[in-house]
């Protein structure tokens, strides 16, 4: 078994299933906080599939739009933060 | 939002960023990158700066008001189409390539300059946009 074999017979559908539970949580998430950390967590599998995907295709140019998608995540989490907080204070 | 971590850590994201979206920016000939995507990395390097460190020092970084990066943006995309027709009077938009690339910048040409206008243009559009939503909410 090397590593391709490896990453397509067990860490792909690892990411696959948790993406699958973490959507369900995104989707039933009884307040808006945990629908911000599901979307986030979603985000963050999303580019565990990239990089999986840039050493499958033995591409590493790929990481670079990982890299702009963690960035793009961090700021949307900062921003759902900042304006929840603005929000409870107005209420 | 007054958090200490996220403060010092925007001060420091901020250069790295920018660096960042100009190494998209320079990229974008033949793989991933260009103007758009430089841009839209650009354009998040100033939004954390301002969720960070409020709106006002972030607009005084900028100097000038984020809408004026689109017409001088409009402007050099536009020279660089027009430029193949009065310099050597090939078509519109014929991408006109110099003979060395330099080091680090790499081949220049009209494309070049095209992508640094798409790049100005994304900068002054998303900050307009961002900036107004944050001072109206």
């Amino acid at each position: 078994m090397n590593v391709h074999d490896f990453l397509y017979y067990i860490i792909l559908p690892i990411l696959s299933i948790s993406s699958l539970m973490v959507f369900i949580r995104f989707f039933k998430g009884p307040s808006i906080v945990d629908r911000v950390v599901a979307l986030d967590l979603l985000i963050t599998i999303g580019i565990g599939i990239i990089a999986i995907y840039s050493i499958i295709s033995n591409k590493p140019t790929f990481l670079d739009i990982s890299l702009v998608l963690a960035l793009i995540a961090f700021l949307g989490t900062v921003a759902f933060a900042y304006y929840l907080e603005k929000r409870n204070k107005n209420d | 939002m007054r958090t200490i971590i996220l403060k010092s850590a925007s001060s420091y994201l901020l250069p790295v960023l920018l660096l960042f979206s100009v190494f998209i920016l320079l990229r974008g000939h033949y793989l991933p990158g260009g103007g758009f995507v430089g841009g839209l990395v650009a354009a998040i390097a100033f939004v954390l700066d301002a969720f960070s460190n409020g709106l006002d020092k972030t607009k005084g970084i900028l100097k000038f008001h984020p809408g004026f990066f689109m017409p001088v943006g409009l402007m050099i995309a536009f020279l660089s189409g027009i430029s193949p027709m009065l310099l050597a009077g090939l078509p519109l938009m014929t991408g006109i390539w110099a003979d060395n690339p330099i080091p680090v910048i790499g081949a220049i040409g009209s494309p070049l300059f095209f992508d640094i206008g798409v790049y100005l243009v994304v900068i002054g559009a998303s900050l307009t946009i961002i900036f107004t939503i944050s001072e109206s909410v």
